[in-house]
């Protein structure tokens, strides 16, 4: 399996992608500049954290235009695996392969912190590895990240069991003091209608080995690497 | 032809930085500010032959990047010609 780690000018997590899959799961990787039109025949697509373009305008806003995007585009439409963190989840959401958007935090602060991410469904590449209800501990880094979307969109993204990360505490439990940004019904990432394409706020590429403070998001990378050996590509 | 577009985010959706503002004025005394919405404001310089020709590109450029429109609408203004210059 081939990962492509697109690589915007501002990108900080671009490497901890790429170091996941190359050292710690042993998975060919190879980083694409934004610039670029073809992501190599990848299996797989990660538009990873950091700040492109500065955030200028609105957080992923620049981004959405770069050359790259009609590859992912094409990717995404294809059912390749996609995964938006942070973000990347921020470009997803501006670029309209995933409904909503962010905004400020609802206490206007950035929280860098770890917070408990629950598992809503693993029928997506990304959560093949996970049981649902698993609470996985996922370092968040973010301003901008309290999920929005009009109520009918909410109503839908539910019903299709498309909210796939939840904020949660300890016990696994949905509340106001765990959600760390206002994001509606505790939102942390959702996926496509097709369930290929997915973003999240938490970082699981920094939490993909236990020296770093946590490896349980592992999982998330890992789950990719199973979903493609079991279904194939669908390039 | 110079033009100005005000984004803002829409009515429905709370605003922190606006919320945050508003409480710092109370803290300071100006209890008759009884609301606060931050927003964008950006000036254009367009060429183009007519006012309504610039107001076509800047509305379309509006909504396809300044403002994204499921959370913010906006507002454009475009000077009469030989105006502001």
């Amino acid at each position: 399996m081939k990962c492509a780690v697109v690589v915007f000018p501002g990108s900080n997590s671009d490497h901890d992608a790429y170091h996941a899959y190359r050292q710690v799961l042993g998975q060919p990787a190879e980083l694409v500049w934004h610039k670029d039109t073809s992501l190599n025949g990848a299996d797989m697509v990660i538009l990873p954290g950091g700040f492109s373009h500065g955030d200028y305008l609105r957080t992923g806003a620049i981004a959405r235009f770069s050359p790259i995007m009609k590859a992912v585009a094409e990717a995404a439409a294809a059912g390749t695996p996609v995964l938006g963190i942070c973000n990347g989840f921020q470009i997803l959401l501006e670029c309209g392969l995933l409904p909503g958007a962010m905004l400020r935090n609802r206490d206007v602060k950035f929280h860098c912190e770890y917070v408990g991410v629950r598992v809503e469904h693993a029928d997506t590449p990304f959560t093949t590895r996970c049981t649902p209800g698993q609470v996985l501990r996922l370092p968040i880094a973010h301003g901008e990240g309290n999920y929005y979307a009009p109520a009918d969109v909410i109503d839908m993204l539910e019903r299709d069991r498309r909210v796939i990360f939840r904020y949660v505490n300890d016990a696994g439990e949905t509340t106001e003091r765990s959600n760390p940004n206002g994001s509606i019904n505790n939102i942390a990432g959702i996926c496509s209608e097709q369930r290929n394409v997915c973003g999240l706020m938490p970082h699981p590429e920094r939490a993909a080995e236990a020296a770093t403070g946590s490896g349980d998001g592992i999982v998330v990378l890992a789950s990719v690497v199973d979903a493609l050996a079991t279904h194939g590509t669908v390039r | 032809m110079k033009a100005r577009v005000f984004v803002t985010l829409k009515p429905s959706e709370f605003d922190p930085q606006g919320n945050t503002i508003a409480e710092a004025l109370h803290s300071l005394g100006y209890d008759a500010v009884a609301d606060v919405r931050q927003g964008k404001y950006f000036e254009l310089d367009v060429r183009a032959g007519s006012q309504a020709e610039a107001e076509k590109v800047v509305a379309d450029v509006a909504s396809k990047v300044l403002a994204n429109p499921v959370i913010e609408s906006f507002r454009v203004e475009v000077a009469p010609d030989g105006g502001s210059r």
